[in-house]
């Protein structure tokens, strides 16, 4: 005879209490497939943890938010945002789809060459550029975003005896309207710096004024923030044409703009709350098209978006290792995906499906990592139902900032791999190994191992 | 271990506690080892019928055993087992 379908015992306490405005929770669903790809041979092929990523959807991504830009705004330039996720299969499909590269080091600036990106198609921003790496940036006639004086003087000097003038912009800061002022990066724009920049780089005479530049925050939840950046950037090009007799060839807005993942401490889920890409596209193109430029002049507009276009085509898959009842009666599960790899769950409540088929009973736990480091701490609080150690769990929505920001701690960090368009698995980055680790470390003589 | 003699149970998994008001809600394993409990049945038995009739490992039923009499404490079912010290 067939035997029953085990579950383990649960019972949970009923608590009548005040209706919730907003329905009843729908629950967790199974999330077993992605992009067609069953999650049960992505692990049993390449290892758990892995990072899976939907080329599909990072196609569909970039495309949309480009035609958000583009059916507003008549010239429009992306330029995938390196640090955002930087693995050489990534920075090609955003290349492909006609992207830039933006980067923020003289080692993102080196992988941006080595994925063929064209000199003059690389935007350098960023305050730490050595002697070296702005050599090359001139050499490759990139655009040289200056963050601080000290940079600025660098490149008047390494300029002198050019007969092409180095691209530059300026990285201008703005009061708009949000918390926290990113005031740290580039020039201020209220208190006239930007302005002394720009009046120094023009005369100078060593440089050609190109563009000017702002990045004003990261997960901007608000529209109007972008808009007055806009409008100020705007401000600025047209008094460099009347004051200085410089005309200014394009706006980079930079990015910022939110994936629909939930922050820590909000109270109605990403996807309720924030403003879509068309929302940040309409407020951005219609104040600069409303602005004083003629028609025929309009500055090419560049968006470096980067979270946006990635977050959700990234999933974290991994295992449940073991149960545990917590001193005060609560349920927490053990995985083995830690903040080491995860390091958004810093900032979000990342929704977590299991990928096989459960029951409709659920339980309130805490999901924390296999470090032994008391903040290893996934979900404080979560609803999921009743987890088996072996069980897999599928983490959404992980594209942004993990592949880059992890962290080599304790442990190996996974293998990632690409699920193309048309289905195929590609392992574009291996699983850490001890020898890989260990390839530049170096033991003195008289200390090795007898 | 024995549940509390006083507590309703109903077979889709309904418990009450007439003594403190308390209700709870468990799902389909819960509701079959309370009725054996409130039958009298005792731990090895119930055990052993689950490994009769349904998928699992002694060593995981062990595991999830523990689990459940923490979730009756908590829950507040139990008879408390008094030590008499005699």
């Amino acid at each position: 005879m067939e035997k029953l379908p085990y579950e383990r015992p649960y019972i949970k306490r009923l608590t009548p209490g005040a209706m919730n405005k907003f329905g009843s929770h729908s629950g967790a669903q199974p999330f077993k497939h992605i992009d067609g790809v069953q999650v049960t041979n992505l692990i049993a092929a390449y290892g758990s943890p892995l990072f899976v990523l939907s080329e599909t959807q990072i196609r569909r991504n970039y495309r949309s938010a480009y035609r958000a830009f583009s059916t507003r705004y008549p010239k429009v330039q992306f330029a995938w945002s390196y640090k955002t996720n930087y693995l050489n299969a990534v920075c090609q499909i955003f290349h492909s789809e006609g992207s830039w590269a933006e980067v923020v080091s003289g080692f993102e600036y080196r992988k941006a060459l080595g994925n063929g990106v064209a000199g003059n198609k690389i935007i350098f921003n960023g305050p730490s550029k050595s002697k070296e790496d702005l050599m090359l940036a001139i050499e490759n006639d990139s655009l040289i975003h200056i963050d601080h004086l000290e940079e600025l003087n660098l490149l008047i000097t390494l300029s002198e005896n050019l007969t092409d003038k180095p691209r530059v912009a300026i990285r201008v800061n703005m009061d708009t309207g949000i918390f926290p002022a990113w005031d740290r990066f580039g020039f201020n724009y209220e208190n006239g710096e930007a302005w002394n920049a720009l009046t120094k780089v023009v005369a100078s005479g060593k440089l050609r004024l190109t563009g000017l530049h702002c990045h004003i925050g990261t997960y901007i939840q608000s529209t109007s923030a972008f808009g007055i950046a806009a409008t100020k950037l705007a401000d600025l090009a047209l008094r460099c044409k009347t004051v200085l007799d410089q005309t200014i060839e394009y706006l980079d807005l930079g990015g910022g703009f939110p994936s629909m993942n939930t922050l820590k401490g909000a109270y109605l889920p990403g996807t309720d709350t924030l403003p879509s890409i068309d929302d940040f596209a309409e407020e951005i193109c219609n104040k600069l098209i409303n602005s004083d430029f003629a028609p025929n002049e309009l500055p090419l507009l560049i968006l470096e978006s980067g979270r946006a276009l990635i977050d959700d085509a990234g999933y974290l898959l991994g295992t449940v290792l073991a149960n545990k009842r917590l001193a005060d009666g609560k349920r927490a599960t053990v995985v083995d995906f830690g903040v080491n790899i995860l390091f958004t769950s810093f900032w979000y409540d990342h929704q977590i499906s299991p990928a096989q088929d459960f029951s409709p009973h659920t339980e309130n736990m805490a999901i924390y990592g296999p470090l032994c480091m008391n903040i290893d701490v996934i979900r404080e609080n979560i609803n999921l139902p009743l987890l088996n150690p072996g069980d897999h769990l599928v983490v959404h929505k992980v594209g942004a900032y993990n592949m880059t920001q992890w962290m080599q701690f304790i442990t190996f960090r996974p293998a990632v791999v690409l699920i193309d368009e048309r289905q195929n698995i590609h392992l574009i980055k291996a699983a850490e190994t001890l020898d890989y680790i260990e390839e530049n470390e170096n033991v003195p003589g008289h200390l090795k191992a007898k | 271990m024995k549940i509390k003699k006083n507590i309703a149970t109903s077979e889709n998994g309904f418990v009450f506690n007439p003594a403190t008001g308390d209700s709870f809600s468990g799902n389909a394993m819960a509701s079959v080892i309370l009725l054996a409990m409130k039958n009298g049945v005792n731990t090895a038995e119930i055990k052993a019928d689950i490994l009769k009739k349904y998928d699992v490992s002694v060593a995981q039923l062990d595991r999830d055993w523990e689990d459940w009499i923490i979730q009756l404490k908590e829950a507040n079912l139990l008879e408390l087992e008094l030590n008499h010290g005699n």
